[in-house]
C-alpha cells in the first residue's frame, strides 16, 4: 500500500484558522458571562446593603413620621407605584395594541412606516421631557396627582407595547388570516378572533417590559406626583402619591446610614417586583402556548 | 396513455350526468387579472357547473391559483391585483359595485394548499365560523355534521377539546374542509388541497370530494394530473404563453369533460401536457 499524496492532519493555515475560531468563541463566551455577572453583582450588592433594613414592618407599615429612621416602611410607596403603574397600564395596553393592529393590519405601507418611526422616536424621548410636557399640560393647572404620573408613564409605555405587539402580529402566518377571511368573516373580526390571540405572547412580553420600565421611572414622577405626596397613607389616584423610585431617591439623600439602608432595601424590593412580573408573564405565556399547541 | 384511459373509465362509472344539462354557477367572460402592470391570466372564458367537480390543471405559474382566487374574491387581499372582464356568480357580477366580498366568501368557501387550522381546539376550529356568522343554534350538531361530512368525526369525536395542531396533516386538511363546509357554503374551492399530503391522506381527500359533490359545487386546482383524472367531471387546462410584449401569462387552453381532456384533447398543448411530453 502506498502513502497517499496528501494529509488530513492540521497544518499551518488551518491551525491559524482554528486558533482564531477558538478566540472568537472565548470572546463571545466572555461577553455573555460579563452580562450575567453584572446582573448578579447588582442583585447581590443591593440585597446585601439593604438586608439590614428589610423586615416585615418595612413592607407593612407606612414611612415613619418625624426624624426617626429606625421605624416605618415603604408600604404606601409600593401602593403608590402600584396605583400609578396600574393606571398607566390600563391606558397604554389597549392603546398600544390598537396602534399595533393599525400599523400591521390596516395602514397603507407608507403610513405604517411613518407611524413606526414616530413610535421609535417617542421611545427615545428622555422621560424627563415627557414629564415636563405632562407638567405643563396638567400639573401646572390642576396640581400634582398620581393620574398625571400615570399619563406620563402611559406615554412611555405605548411605543414599547405597540412595537412589541406589531412585531408578533407580523409573525402570524397569513394562512391564518386567509382561513378566517375565506369563511366570510370580516377583517375586524378576523383580526380580533384569530390574529390577536395568536399574537398574545408578544402582547404579554411587550406589556411586561413596559411595566418594568414604567415601574422603574423616576424622572417624570418627581414633579408630577411624588414630590407633593404626603407621607401619610394614601391611595387615591387623584392625590399625589408616593412611589418606590422616589422613596429610593429621598432615602439615599439622607445622611443617616439607616436611611441609606432603606434606599437599598427599596431598590431590592423594586427589583424583585420587576423580576416577579417578568417571570409571571413568562409562565402565563408558557401555559398559553401549551393550551394552543395541545 | 392506456393506463390513464382505464382509470378514467373507472372514475367515469356512475357519473350522474355530463355538463350538458347543468346550470352554470360561474360564468367567466374575458377575465384577465393583473398584478400591477403584470398580466397573470389573459381573457379566460369558462362556465363552471353546479354540483360537478371542476379541476383546473396546468404547469406552474400558469395562473391556476390566481384564477381560483378570483372566484371568491381572495384576490382582493393583494392590493395591486386588478380584474377586468366579467365574472358572474349565479347571474350576479361578482366584482360589481354593490357586492360585498365578505358575503361572497361566506357563500363560496375555500380550502388551501397547506392545512391552516387555527391554533384552537378541534371543536373551536369548526365552530369558529358558525359562532361569528351567528349560526349558534344547535352548535354541537352542526359541528358534528360538518366533521362527519369531512369524514373526520370517528377519528376526533373523543378529543374535540384537544388542539387541532396535534392532528396529522391529512386530518388537519379534512378539519379545514369541515370548517369550510360548516358554514354551509354553496361552492367549495380547493387550491391544491392534497399537494402537502401523503398518498393515503390524498386518497381520503379524494374520496371525500366524491361525497361532497352531492351537495356542493367543487372547484379544485391541482398539478397532479392523475388526481384530476380521478376526481373531476370537467377539466380546464391552463397553459403558459408569452404575449407579443414579452409578458408571461396564463391562458385557458382547453376546457372539456375530463375524459375527453385526458383521452382525446383537441389542442396539441393539452395533449403534450397530459401525456407528459412537457410541463
Amino acid at each position: 500500500m502506498t502513502e497517499p499524496a496528501f494529509s488530513l492532519r492540521t497544518s499551518g493555515r488551518l491551525r491559524r484558522r482554528q486558533l482564531v475560531s477558538r478566540m472568537m468563541g472565548a470572546l463571545a463566551f466572555g461577553a455573555a458571562l460579563l452580562a450575567v455577572a453584572v446582573l448578579a453583582i447588582v442583585v447581590i450588592s443591593v440585597a446585601n446593603r439593604g438586608a439590614s433594613a428589610l423586615s416585615l414592618d418595612f413592607f407593612t407599615k407606612n414611612q415613619a413620621q418625624g426624624f426617626n429612621p429606625s421605624g416605618g416602611g415603604i408600604l404606601f410607596a409600593i401602593v403608590g407605584t402600584g396605583v400609578i403603574v396600574g393606571i398607566a397600564t390600563l391606558i397604554a395596553l389597549p392603546l398600544g395594541v390598537l396602534v399595533a393592529i393599525y400599523i400591521s393590519e390596516l395602514a397603507p405601507p407608507r403610513l405604517a412606516r411613518v407611524a413606526r418611526l414616530a413610535l421609535d422616536i417617542t421611545n427615545g424621548i428622555p422621560t424627563i421631557v415627557i414629564g415636563i410636557f405632562v407638567f405643563t399640560l396638567i400639573v401646572a393647572a390642576h396640581g400634582q396627582s398620581a393620574l398625571a404620573g400615570s399619563l406620563a408613564l402611559a406615554i412611555i409605555m405605548v411605543p414599547l407595547i405597540a412595537r412589541a405587539t406589531e412585531e408578533v402580529l407580523l409573525l402570524v402566518p397569513s394562512a391564518q388570516r386567509e382561513a378566517s377571511l375565506a369563511l366570510g368573516v370580516s377583517r375586524w373580526r378576523t383580526t380580533f378572533s384569530v390574529i390577536v390571540p395568536s399574537a398574545m405572547g408578544g402582547v404579554l412580553t411587550g406589556t411586561t417590559l413596559a411595566i418594568a420600565r414604567a415601574a422603574g421611572e423616576t424622572a417624570p414622577l418627581l414633579f408630577l406626583t411624588s414630590l407633593g405626596a404626603s407621607s401619610y397613607a394614601d391611595a387615591n389616584p387623584l392625590h399625589p402619591l408616593q412611589s418606590m423610585t422616589f422613596a429610593i431617591f429621598i432615602y439615599a439623600e439622607q445622611a443617616d446610614p439607616a436611611f441609606q439602608a432603606k434606599a437599598w432595601a427599596t431598590a431590592f424590593t423594586l427589583m424583585c417586583f420587576v423580576l416577579v412580573t417578568s417571570l409571571a408573564a413568562k409562565l402565563a405565556m408558557a401555559r398559553y402556548r401549551k393550551k394552543l399547541e395541545g | 396513455m392506456e393506463a390513464i384511459r382505464t382509470r378514467i373509465e373507472l372514475a367515469g362509472q356512475g357519473r350522474s350526468s355530463t355538463a350538458g344539462d347543468r346550470e352554470a354557477v360561474f360564468e367567466a367572460r374575458d377575465v384577465s387579472v393583473f398584478y400591477g402592470d403584470q398580466r397573470a391570466i389573459d381573457r379566460v372564458n369558462i362556465d363552471i357547473y353546479q354540483r360537478l367537480i371542476t379541476a383546473i390543471i396546468g404547469p406552474s405559474g400558469c395562473g391556476k391559483s390566481t384564477f381560483i382566487r378570483t372566484l371568491n374574491r381572495m384576490t382582493d387581499l393583494v392590493p395591486s391585483a386588478r380584474l377586468t372582464g366579467e365574472l358572474r356568480y349565479r347571474g350576479i357580477d361578482l366584482y360589481g359595485p354593490r357586492v360585498d366580498a365578505v358575503e361572497v366568501r361566506r357563500r363560496i368557501g375555500m380550502v388551501f394548499q397547506k392545512p391552516n387550522p387555527f391554533p384552537k381546539s378541534i371543536y373551536d376550529n369548526v365552530a369558529y365560523g358558525l359562532r361569528i356568522l351567528g349560526m349558534k343554534k344547535d352548535l354541537d350538531e352542526r359541528v358534528e355534521k360538518a366533521l362527519r361530512s369531512a369524514a373526520l368525526w370517528d377519528e376526533v369525536k373523543d378529543r374535540l377539546k384537544d388542539s387541532a395542531l396535534g392532528l396529522s396533516g391529512g386530518q388537519q386538511q379534512r378539519l379545514c374542509i369541515a370548517r369550510a363546509i360548516a358554514v354551509e357554503p354553496e361552492v367549495v374551492l380547493l387550491d391544491e388541497p392534497a399537494s402537502a399530503l401523503d398518498p393515503i391522506a390524498t386518497s381520503a381527500i379524494e374520496d371525500l370530494m366524491h361525497e361532497l359533490k352531492r351537495d356542493y359545487t367543487l372547484v379544485i386546482v391541482t398539478h397532479n394530473m392523475q388526481q384530476a383524472a380521478r376526481v373531476a367531471d370537467m377539466t380546464a387546462f391552463f397553459g403558459l404563453e408569452v404575449s407579443p410584449d414579452g409578458n408571461r401569462q396564463g391562458v385557458l387552453v382547453e376546457y372539456d369533460e375530463t375524459e375527453k381532456i385526458f383521452t382525446n384533447p383537441s389542442d396539441k398543448r393539452t395533449e403534450g401536457y397530459v401525456t407528459g411530453r412537457f410541463g
